[in-house]
């Protein structure tokens, strides 16, 4: 049984929906014992950074996370539900609003993340009309063909993008694919039981769904 | 590197794919849910549905039909018409869009942008905008030549009925800052046409906001779309009769780019 976890945050049934196309038992849940029940679990999540951590806190799902992921089972974070594994993000309340005014850009604030993995969150900088959020298909530059996310996936193929914010792991022995924008970014993270790919693999077409069948079948 | 994005659009109306020209005169174009498994096989980017009535009519946009559209593809959509609030953005991306698109509410309640995208995160809130030249213009050599100053694009709200005071350019700029994650620009002056993008509009906002920019309006030819990706820099080419009564699948389109050296996924 893979768990999605529900946590207010976003479009989860599309998820859902493509891990149920290819045969898998899912169910979408913010409980924390049926969390526990499942030998998989995947985090979506589109939003806003500390609005997330607030809701994984304010329904009990942090301890939950944590035992899942320390038990050694399968865990994927997708997208922002990847970016929530990391210690601390650019992205704030406060950050958000200050970065259109860019006079006061100097103090970044942070927020905290679950600090599961070592690194940070970062957001694209506006430099050489780079357009921000990064929106739409970009390829993957396998660097870890041993990930099993990554099995027969050809490199530099095209999967979707829609963020502003990417990771940037403190260990490079993390990294198992990333993608060019402006800079080379972690699309794909990969340490033992811990996947987090940083587009959406239910939204993009063939490839998206291959890459969800091999995390079925881990 | 990212590619040029190709979108159709299906405009809805009670249930139906419908298209007009310059925003009037709607023919129907199919059920929705087939058409847009016509364009996911044809390996279309996005697909952008907008209720085009809901603003006008004052209903909310049809929350059991995107759920039906995100069953049936795996493919990212926006949807837009008739959101007003928070809630209704909530209900649109839970029932599987993974974009909405604001315009009349965006305009009455600017706020609402600002709220929104940091609620939902700015890359799920696409202003759309639709623009007219206060001049007329009557084929594509005129615009090529338009002047470029603000004040050129009105910019109007409900559908295209109701003229406002705002200018295209100042308020693409105020709705970037304010979280807006896309714009989608449609020339009503061009919409349904066939005589091409307004470049002059869309490279005039291209160029102020550090954003996306969708172009919509008046794709009709091949060439068409080169000219809004490469001259004027747009990120994504929408357009729906050109697609919808099959003249050019998706595929043929982005296989023209890919000739002609724009990055595009194939």
């Amino acid at each position: 049984m893979i768990a999605i976890i529900d946590y207010g945050m976003g479009n989860i049934h599309s998820v859902q929906k493509a891990l149920e196309s290819m045969g898998a038992k899912t169910i979408v849940t913010n409980k924390p014992d049926e969390i526990k029940a499942s030998d998989k679990a995947v985090l979506p999540g589109v939003g806003a950074f500390d609005d997330a951590m607030q809701e994984l806190k304010t329904q009990n799902l942090i301890s939950a996370l944590n035992e899942h992921i320390k038990s050694k089972k399968i865990f994927l974070g997708i997208c922002l539900g990847m970016q929530l594994l990391f210690e601390e993000s650019e992205e704030t309340r406060e950050s958000m609003v200050r970065l259109r005014s860019p006079l006061t850009l100097s103090a970044v604030e942070v927020s905290k993340g679950l600090g599961i993995l070592k690194g940070v969150v970062k957001r694209f900088e506006n430099k050489d009309n780079l357009k921000v959020p990064h929106m739409g298909w970009n390829q993957l530059k396998v660097k870890n063909s041993a990930c099993p996310l990554l099995k027969d996936l050809a490199d530099n193929s095209y999967v979707y993008f829609c963020h502003s914010y990417y990771p940037q792991p403190k260990d490079g022995r993390l990294i198992a694919a990333t993608t060019d924008y402006g800079i080379d970014f972690t699309s794909v993270l990969w340490q033992d039981n811990i996947y987090g790919v940083q587009f959406h693999p239910e939204k993009s077409q063939e490839t998206g769904l291959k890459i969800l069948r091999n995390f079925v079948s881990l | 590197m990212l590619t040029r994005r190709i979108i159709p659009c299906l405009d809805i109306k009670e249930n139906r794919v419908v298209k007009g020209v310059k925003f009037v005169g709607l023919r129907d174009a199919g059920d929705p849910v087939e058409v847009a498994r016509v364009y996911d096989r044809q390996q279309a980017d996005e697909l952008v549905f907008l209720d085009i009535t809901a603003s006008f009519e004052n209903r909310k946009t049809l929350i059991n039909l995107v759920e039906e559209i995100a069953k049936n593809i795996f493919m990212p959509f926006t949807v837009g018409g008739g959101i007003k609030d928070l809630s209704d953005i909530r209900g649109l991306l839970n029932a599987g869009a993974d974009k909405v698109s604001i315009n009349t509410a965006a305009v009455k309640f600017p706020d609402l942008i600002k709220d929104a995208s940091l609620k939902f995160g700015s890359q799920c809130i696409v202003v759309a905008i639709d623009a007219k030249r206060r001049y007329p213009v009557n084929n594509r050599q005129t615009g090529k030549q338009a002047n470029r100053q603000t004040g050129e694009w009105q910019v109007y709200i409900n559908g295209g009925r109701t003229p406002t005071d705002l200018d295209a350019l100042d308020w693409a700029m105020k709705a970037a800052e304010l979280g807006a994650g896309e714009i989608l620009l449609t020339s009503m002056d061009y919409d349904g046409t066939k005589d091409g993008y307004d470049l002059a509009l869309t490279k005039a906002i291209v160029e102020r906001i550090n954003i996306p920019v969708i172009a919509s309006g008046g794709a009709g030819k091949l060439e068409h779309f080169y000219d809004v990706l490469t001259g004027a820099g747009a990120s994504a080419s929408l357009a729906a009769s050109i697609f919808h009564y099959q003249e050019y699948s998706v595929r043929q389109v982005k296989e023209y780019l890919k000739e002609k050296g724009v990055l595009v996924r194939l």
